[in-house]
């Protein structure tokens, strides 16, 4: 009993299998200037203004769209380039100027620049970029706010091509600020014609279309799928990029993301957990890059303001009691760069041999608290964001581990992704590990969103201290670059001696390559910029 | 009959309407807190919290959440920064063929080694597909997922990359059902039809192998109970060639356990494929629900659970309409 049917049936169950394996990848067709870039995931908006725009859309708007000015480049000592925070270059501003009194500054823009659909860019599109950045309210309000651009008087259109803002206040920020993905130019014509009375800054529209005169165009986003550049050949901001399309592809799993660059098929890979980057990078046939993150720190953040870690004693104890160094190389594989001082090491006013705390001292740490109004130690929790956990996780273990060594023993709490933010909001967190990164590179910057008694959604240790916010505040305007470097040793001395934070090291911003691929610039947004890629 | 099943699947959709906004508000996380970005203090967050209405109160969410739903509005995906009904009408399609044609390889596999098995209990055959079928149902998903990957993809090289549901210089063709395979055809594209077909094979190899334990089981116990039977013995008896003993007569009547199977498993497909679609970039609502989720997203999540209590409802409301094709006696006495 030999049934034809299901002969058929296995038959082609066979085909099938038989047809995987002649799938061969069959795209080697049109690659050479197009580039392939996968990562975790995607922009959730394309108008860096609006509300929950993440990491990926800081990448879309720096692409897109032009800013004034933008930063210069520099070559690091490992030979990878980087932006140079110190440098400001024009972009979509020719040249710019302070007046003499120093209250305001004059800029001159390119008369042959043109929006994507041609329109030419004039000095109206600017003031109306700007008027929505400080106008909007949320995240774009609070990022100009940082380089004192706050009101809309503060922006005004001289000609077509001269634009002025008065400023508030002497704020060094205030030019580098203009370079940042924020305040970027929208065509404000092409915007206007989609704004409602409701709706009078287009953000409906502006959250799906694009109305920018960058190096290039979105040629199509399909959310949780893929964003597709396609290069503006009519780009006049700067030179014009040798690629000409990127497809940026979104895949979630990290081992089918190292699968896909290991095989060749995709040009470059972000987003993956460390222990890839070191194998990638020993295995040596593809190019990793991996720079510091600027300004930014993980760190043990203890809570200034609810006993036991209100008591300074205490928190100098874990600093003592901190072995640094395992949980660095247990959490990063050496893919970051350990420190000691609440300064990142490419930051001003980094100096390893202020502190202290450089080797774990278990007496000193006992001594003090044996001296603390805790001797005999005492409960608490460690949290940490779940959606870290592979580089949280270990460093929790062996952190709970050393504070057992000086009677405090720590139950761990891993607090979901989603819950994270909130849960740091409450700041009633005794103990928590954490990472802030700050955009600009000013050591005051970083304490400003940290440390200071304005206490920022950042301020994660609730600390307050009448000394540190002076300190802080004269340091953000100081003009005298001799007295700005003894305001920020100064800060630096009083948060060491406080330690309402513990640092641990800097993450690194890693990406892995195709050798054919060269030009890559590590910029502070940690997104590509396509701009400088080359493909051989 | 159609009528009175559709009836009686309301109660149970007004139901999930209620959980789900329910159980959303209970969840933990603050999405005004998760969308006011990486530099937020605490007046941006009350300003998104205004903006999402999360200021107000339950009652006053849930009219205003069922009024939206009665004008077919789901809300705003705050992630993908979509209108949820787009969203899913452009990713539904994605998971039901990718569920289909991971059901359709099982049941290609699953059907004939059942009906092998139950003919010669107790042989290699039938070891062999107990075997099979056992190491289907015992594998999780992911981990048949990622070594389809690394094997063929990775180490061979055979299969195309892992990128979702088209290669990447191909366009989608235009919409018509949203399923790649036919729509690419009504198009007459046959290289985007391939193209599509290629992509869709190791996500489907991996659905079909976890769906090939129960529906080789259930056909072998349904095959094995009617060729015990009576009819088929005097069937045999009346002389009846053996083919029409086991097609005509054993394997109908044996459909109607495994078609209630299929019900079963085409929603259990729907279900892991919420891991599949992330290991295979694949852009389906399952992994979307999961993003929804990790972001506190209310509105795609809504979304996605009323979508697939739909989906079930309509699920069962086909198998039961299949009953009566394959059993006339099921309608009559109902």
């Amino acid at each position: 009993m030999r049934p034809q049917w299901w002969k058929a049936a296995i038959l082609s169950a066979i085909a099938l299998l038989i047809s995987t394996a002649m799938a061969i990848p069959s795209f080697s067709q049109d690659r050479s200037d197009t580039l392939l870039v996968v990562t975790e995931g995607g922009p959730y908006s394309m108008d860096i203004h609006g509300v929950g725009a993440n990491f990926q859309v800081y990448g879309v708007t720096w692409n897109v769209y032009d800013r004034l000015l933008t930063y210069g480049k520099k070559t690091m000592p490992d030979g990878s380039v980087s932006y140079d925070y110190t440098k400001l270059e024009p972009e979509l501003a020719q040249r710019w100027w302070l007046s003499s009194d120093g209250t305001s500054v004059t800029f001159v823009l390119r008369k042959d620049a043109r929006f994507h659909d041609g329109t030419p860019v004039t000095a109206h599109d600017v003031k109306w970029s700007f008027d929505r950045a400080v106008t909007v309210g949320g995240f774009p309000t609070f990022q100009m706010n940082a380089g004192s651009l706050e009101k809309p008087e503060q922006f005004v259109v001289l000609s077509d091509h001269s634009f002025r803002i008065n400023f508030l206040r002497k704020d060094k920020l205030t030019l580098p600020n203009l370079a940042v993905p924020v305040p970027v130019i929208f065509n404000s014509t092409l915007a206007k014609r989609h704004a409602t009375p409701t709706d009078l800054w287009a953000m409906a529209w502006l959250r799906n279309n694009t109305a920018g005169g960058g190096a290039y165009k979105v040629e199509s986003w399909r959310p949780g799928q893929e964003t597709v550049y396609v290069r503006n050949d009519d780009w006049k901001s700067g030179p014009l990029p040798k690629i000409r399309r990127v497809v940026v592809r979104e895949v979630p799993s990290a081992g089918s993301r190292r699968a896909l660059i290991e095989r060749g098929d995709a040009d470059i890979v972000l987003d993956l957990p460390a222990r890839d980057f070191v194998e990638l990078a020993r295995q040596g046939n593809l190019t990793v890059i991996g720079t510091p993150v600027e300004n930014a720190m993980m760190y043990v953040g203890l809570n200034a303001k609810h006993p036991p870690f209100s008591d300074v004693r205490v928190r100098q104890a874990v600093a003592y009691a901190l072995p640094r160094k395992r949980i660095v190389e247990a959490a990063t594989f050496g893919r970051s760069a350990p420190l000691v001082t609440p300064v990142a090491s490419n930051t001003f006013g980094y100096d390893p041999k202020m502190s202290p705390y450089t080797m774990q001292n278990l007496s000193k740490a006992k001594a003090l608290m044996a001296q603390s109004g805790f001797p005999n130690g005492f409960d608490t929790t460690l949290s940490f964001n779940a959606g870290f956990a592979a580089t949280n996780e270990p460093m929790a273990i062996l952190l709970q581990e050393a504070l057992r060594l000086i009677g405090i023993n720590a139950t761990i709490n891993k607090v979901p992704g989603a819950v994270w933010r909130g849960a740091l909001l409450r700041k009633d967190l005794p103990v928590i590990l954490n990472v802030f990164s700050g955009w600009l590179n000013y050591p005051e910057y970083f304490y400003l969103w940290v440390l200071h008694s304005q206490n920022s959604a950042f301020n994660t240790s609730s600390y307050q201290s009448p000394e540190m916010d002076k300190l802080i505040d004269v340091a953000r305007f100081e003009t005298d670059q001799k007295r700005y470097a003894e305001q920020v040793r100064e800060f630096i001395n009083v948060a060491l001696r406080d330690v309402p934070i513990l640092p641990l090291f800097q993450p690194s911003m890693d990406v892995a390559m195709q050798k054919s691929i060269s030009g890559y610039t590590y910029w502070f947004h940690r997104q590509i910029d396509f701009r400088s890629l080359v493909k051989n | 009959m159609v009528g009175r099943r559709l009836a009686t699947a309301l109660p149970g959709v007004v139901g999930v309407i209620v959980v789900t906004f329910l159980l959303n508000r209970a969840l933990p996380g603050d999405p005004a807190a998760y969308f006011a970005g990486p530099a937020a203090t605490p007046q941006a967050i009350e300003e998104i919290r205004t903006k999402l209405g999360l200021n107000r109160s339950l009652p006053e969410q849930f009219v205003l959440y069922i009024r939206d739903l009665a004008r077919g509005d789901l809300g705003h995906s705050l992630t993908t920064g979509q209108p949820v009904v787009a969203d899913l009408r452009a990713r539904l399609p994605a998971s039901l063929e990718l569920a289909t044609c991971g059901l359709l390889l099982a049941l290609a596999l699953a059907l004939p080694l059942g009906v092998l098995a139950a003919t010669r209990p107790g042989s290699g055959v039938d070891h062999v597909t107990r075997l099979l079928a056992t190491t289907g149902n015992s594998l999780p998903v992911f981990f048949t997922g990622l070594v389809l990957v690394y094997v063929l993809y990775y180490l061979l090289g055979w299969a195309p990359p892992p990128l979702g549901r088209l290669e990447v210089f191909r366009t989608p063709p235009e919409t018509v059902t949203g399923a790649y395979l036919i729509d690419s055809l009504l198009a007459r594209d046959p290289g985007l039809f391939l193209s599509a077909a290629k992509q869709l094979i190791l996500p489907t190899m991996t659905l079909g192998l976890a769906a090939l334990a129960p529906i080789t089981r259930m056909t072998r116990g349904a095959m094995l109970g009617v060729l015990a039977s009576d009819f088929v013995r005097t069937a045999r008896a009346n002389g009846l060639a053996p083919r029409t003993v086991l097609y005509v007569y054993a394997l109908r009547n044996a459909m109607l356990p495994v078609v209630t199977t299929l019900g079963l498993v085409l929603s259990f497909l729907l279900g892991v494929s919420v891991v599949v679609e992330k290991i295979y970039a694949w852009p389906g609502i399952g992994a979307y629900a999961l993003e929804a989720v990790i972001a506190s997203d209310y509105a795609p999540v809504q979304g996605f659970v009323l979508t697939m209590a739909l989906v079930y409802v309509m699920l069962n409301l086909l198998i039961d309409l299949l009953y009566g094709v394959i059993d006339p006696r099921v309608q009559i006495e109902s």
